[in-house]
């Protein structure tokens, strides 16, 4: 029962903080054991992050935190104060995709789709540091990424079609 | 139809229609789904993997804060399973536990944490009962039985069949070669762990959203289970987070949260962790196999007897199917005038195995397809000219008496030999280098449905308006495949209309014409022929309501690109919106349903059910290795496969079904296996998985991914919608034995089981370097009782496709040579 009780997180108080989300300052509150990847998807409703394992095995709950990949699900929340998260629901400017987006879904990158907004923001951060990155180099940025549908070579070259897209508007966005 | 060559829409690359969605995170996969007032479920699962259960006191749990529900096997009187012949799971164990994770007692809470500790509070008090853990366990030992039903003993099913005097076909082959395989057990690791959510609508009625391949099987099993009237239950099929077959049986889960709604007026949810999702399984079956087969000595097939032994796990399921497919398929690919089989599947105390992309066929697939290369090893054969000379006749019967239609798979042979350079490398690259070749055959939907009926296997309506817009509602379920793409595109050419200007609504039993499910690659072929007939239908309405204003007659109105004009003269032309409100001031308000069965098989034996599909797919592969014998580490360069898909519907999504294939094929060829082993008595003897997770359970990482040439051979099939073929579960199937072929060109040692690991390379170089036999695998199949065959006339010696008495036969036929290869 003790046990019980220690573990009875419920019970402990809900704490409020506030980071950038997508661009958007947010205030939430939520409880302190959560997960980066719970607050997004059940306090934010930003289910667009994925979970497959919620122990950093997968990939699928990758987010960008001050531009660099994080597993969500190994990321306390708490630890998140003020900084700067980017999901998948912040890639597309408005209507207009991110050229990412737009390559994955035009080149079979996305068959079940439940892999990709961890590979996208992955890519994503990928491309930010090397705008034309070798298929060596892309293979190695998301070896943390498992997809079980694609077989990756059709995200590969997603990848490379996107960052070539980038190049010829002049930079990462 | 397939008469057609000229699309507009049809084998054009495309995004697919859903696409967009996939990629900005909105396809709202069933985890996504956040209900007002909505609760959270944890199931207790067995720590035990055999028992009884004397008691569950729940009390503790119930006055836990934030409990609203707990329950048990006594709230679930009444058994499911997915075929008819087993009905044999509870939701939640009332009194026997049978494998380590079957469920006990379900928790309601306010959320998942809360529900967690609260199973901690529920006692349970088993009295263990002795572990059946292999398939030897199995037959050796009769009592306790894990079910009261079955064959005898923990034998689930067991069952022979004959075609033609073997025995004879044997006796008279200038060879016979016998050999025996076994595949290891492997799952269906789909990224997306299981989830489900049930409510109570405001009227009452019961509606459940599942990351599941067949709401039509469930929605009908969610009325048995809960004793609730089918017409009162809504199943909706999310899109799967990748299925692979893993979300193609009833999960109790689906049931425990619906009773749970029902109970509660709210709604419920569960999602799996993943570790209680490798214990889910319904995966890929161990299975032990004995292959003889007769040749002449120019690499004809005589006759061949197959033998197979299934690990079951602790319940039904689709075994009963799968233990057919481990026999059924084998006469499709080559010429074989006699074939047996013999199948028996066995309960043990693990998770139930089920259907994996490729069903029950994969195992035998790779034993035949090994034994071959021994053949043409043994007759100084190419393999491939081997395979190419007794290639399957098209429109033409098997010994089991399934009926091809079109084959591509001598072209297949042609297109990777020539891609990959074989000529020049087989038999011919350096000492660790080799390349393999394998090749296999696919049901392109099985042509009868789980449950004997003789209603549509899918229904298509469509629904179109003066706006122009046409939505097309279908019960298929996207699971990543492109179910809704192929719908879309279909419909889209027959009305002469872009993909994206077809609205689809699918996978929903309470809107949804019923289609059977994304299972055994049915559903380009029957929801694809469904919706053409229901496009057709309503085109014809349309048609007429332009001519009438195009003043021309009907058969002479065109519908392309969005216009529908006179085929002579395409200035007389209006836009399809306008076609269709000429069609609904006509006609009323416009629609059109279209459905499909498939044809009925040839075959009239009990038993002939399994097997017969309207057309089936073809594949062949070729796999290049480099084989380290310091280490035993196997890598793959690279890949050429070669698929015969009939017609193309979507070029980009048809690869990516190759390539996902060739990817999970080289997962079971060299690392994916599902295995469990008995911890120390002294912690409690239990049986549990080995390895269950993600990170432990080996699969292809992209940086372990080869470069894959993927081609696509078109030869139509006259039963499939403009001739389409299936390519989602075929290419996977020739994959492990083009491995195991290549490793022996590479380092001349046999690895007759998968997956092929450095260990056993290693031990089989060890073997060569002794002079010993340079393999490893099983050494001998036991001896199992199966029955007297079935015995059928094939259709080349005169049968009728009944069973008839087997021919006379004094002794066993002694054969020519019983060369162990
Ligand atoms: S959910 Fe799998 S790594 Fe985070
Ligand atoms: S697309 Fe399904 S897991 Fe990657």
């Amino acid at each position: 029962m003790d046990a019980v009780r220690e573990r009875d997180a419920t019970a402990q108080e809900n704490v409020r903080l506030s980071m950038r989300v997508n661009g958007e300052e947010v205030d939430v509150l939520f409880a302190p054991y959560k997960t980066l990847l719970e607050v997004l998807r059940e306090d934010l409703d930003l289910t667009g992050t994925k979970h497959g394992c919620e122990l950093g095995e997968c990939g699928a709950c990758a987010v960008l935190v001050d531009g660099e990949p994080v597993l969500s699900c190994l990321a306390l929340a708490l630890d998140c104060e003020g900084r700067e998260i980017e999901t998948v629901e912040g890639l597309a400017r408005g209507p207009e995709l991110h050229p990412l987006q737009a390559a994955f879904a035009d080149l079979g990158a996305a068959q079940c789709g439940y892999c990709t907004p961890g590979i996208l923001m992955t890519a994503k951060a990928l491309l930010a540091a090397e705008p034309a990155p070798s298929r060596e180099r892309i293979k190695e940025a998301i070896s943390g990424n498992l997809c079980r549908c694609t077989g990756y070579q059709q995200i590969f070259e997603a990848v490379e079609e996107a960052a070539r897209q980038m190049r010829d508007e002049g930079g990462a966005r | 139809m397939s008469a057609r060559t000229r699309f507009n829409v049809i084998g054009k690359p495309r995004r697919r229609v859903d696409g967009r969605a996939k990629v900005t995170g909105q396809t709202r996969f069933a985890d996504d789904i956040k209900l007002p007032r909505m609760l959270h479920c944890k199931i207790l699962r067995s720590p035990l993997p055999h028992a009884r259960i004397e008691s569950i006191d729940v009390a503790r749990a119930e006055a836990h804060p934030g409990v609203h529900l707990v329950l048990t096997g006594k709230d679930f009187p009444v058994t499911y399973g997915m075929m008819p012949v087993s009905q044999d799971e509870y939701p939640l164990a009332p009194e026997r536990v049978r494998y380590v994770g079957d469920p006990v007692a379900a928790v309601i809470a306010r959320d998942e944490q809360t529900a967690a500790q609260a199973l901690d509070l529920i006692d349970v008090r088993y009295q263990p009962l002795k572990t059946i853990a292999t398939i030897e366990e199995a037959l050796a030992t009769p009592e306790p039985r894990i079910h009261d039903y079955g064959e005898r003993g923990n034998i689930h099913r067991n069952q022979s069949y004959e075609f033609g005097d073997v025995e004879e076909a044997l006796a008279h082959a200038d060879h016979v070669f016998e050999d025996v395989f076994f595949f290891e057990g492997n799952t269906h690791l789909p990224i997306e762990q299981h989830a489900a959510v049930a409510t109570v609508d405001a009227d009452g009625k019961l509606t459940l959203w599942s990351s599941t391949q067949v709401p039509h099987y469930l929605h009908r099993a969610l009325s048995r289970a809960l004793q609730f009237p089918a017409a009162h239950i809504r199943v909706i099929a999310c899109p799967n987070g990748g299925g692979f077959g893993g979300k193609c049986d009833l999960h109790n889960h689906e049931i425990v949260v619906s009773r749970a709604a029902l109970r509660l007026g709210r709604p419920v949810k569960i999602c799996l962790s993943r570790e209680e999702v490798f214990y889910m399984h319904r995966g890929r079956h161990p299975v032990l196999m004995k292959m003889r087969t007769g040749v002449t000595r120019d690499g004809r097939l005589t006759g061949m007897s197959v033998q197979t032994l299934l690990d079951g796990g602790g319940y039904g399921g689709y075994g009963a199917a799968s233990t057919f497919y481990t026999g059924v398929l084998q006469p499709v690919t080559y010429e074989l005038p006699r074939y047996r089989f013999d199948a028996a599947r066995v309960f043990t105390n693990k998770p139930a195995c089920g259907p994996k992309r490729g069903h029950g066929t994969p195992q035998p697939r790779f034993g035949q397809e090994v034994q071959l290369d021994k053949i043409a090893e043994r007759l100084g054969m190419d393999p491939a000219e081997l395979r190419l000379n007794i290639v399957a006749k098209p429109n033409s019967l098997t010994a089991n008496w399934l009926r091809i239609g079109s084959i591509g798979l001598a072209e297949c042979i042609h297109k990777v030999v020539d891609a990959s350079g074989w000529k020049d490398k087989h038999r011919k690259l350096p000492e660790g280098r080799g390349i393999g070749i394998a090749c296999a055959a696919y049901l392109s939907g099985a042509g009868v449905s789980i449950y004997w009926n003789k209603m549509p296997h899918s229904g298509v309506q469509l629904l179109l308006d003066r706006s122009g817009q046409v939505t097309v509602f279908c019960g298929a379920t996207e699971i990543g495949q492109g179910s809704d793409d192929v719908l879309a595109a279909i419909v889209a050419e027959v009305l002469g209309i872009d993909a994206f200007d077809v609205r689809c609504v699918t996978g929903d039993t309470g809107i949804t014409p019923v289609d059977l499910g994304s299972y055994s690659s049915r559903v380009t072929v029957m929801m694809g022929n469904a919706a053409i007939q229901a496009a057709e239908r309503v085109r014809e309405l349309i048609a007429d309501a332009a001519a009438d204003e195009l003043d021309v007659l009907p058969e002479r109105v065109v519908f392309a690109r969005g216009q529908v004009f006179a085929s002579e003269d395409p200035s007389k032309t209006m836009s399809f919106r306008e076609a269709v409100a000429f069609a609904e001031t006509k006609y009323g308000t416009l629609g059109s349903v279209g459905s499909y069965s498939p044809p009925k098989a040839p075959g009239r034996y009990k038993g002939a059910g399994v097997g017969p599909s309207p057309a089936y797919s073809y594949t062949a592969c070729v796999v290049e290795v480099d084989v380290d014998p310091i280490t035993g580490w196997i890598t793959v360069p690279k890949v050429w496969v070669a698929h015969d898909i009939g017609r193309t519907i979507n070029p980009v999504l048809a690869r990516g079904q190759v390539e996902g294939s060739i990817y999970m094929g080289l997962g079971e060829a060299l690392m994916e296996e599902q295995v469990f082993r008995r911890l120390p008595p002294k912690l409690s003897n239990a049986l549990v998985h080995k390895i269950p997770s993600l990170l432990e359970y080996k699969s292809l990482t992209s940086l372990d991914m080869p470069e894959v040439e993927t081609i696509l051979v078109e030869d139509p099939d006259p039963n499939c919608p403009f001739g389409a073929k299936e390519v989602g579960q075929g290419p996977l199937l020739p994959v492990m034995p083009a491995v195991a072929n290549a490793v022996f060109d590479a380092v001349g040692v046999r690895i007759d089981e998968v997956p092929i690991t450095p260990d056993k390379i290693l031990a089989a170089l060890a073997k060569k370097a002794k002079g010993e036999v340079a393999r490893v695998g099983p050494d001998r199949f036991p001896d199992v009782p199966y029955p007297e065959p079935i015995f059928v006339l094939p259709p080349s010696e005169g049968g009728d496709g009944n069973a008839t008495k087997a021919p006379h036969r004094d002794e066993p036929a002694r054969h020519k040579e019983a060369a162990a290869s």
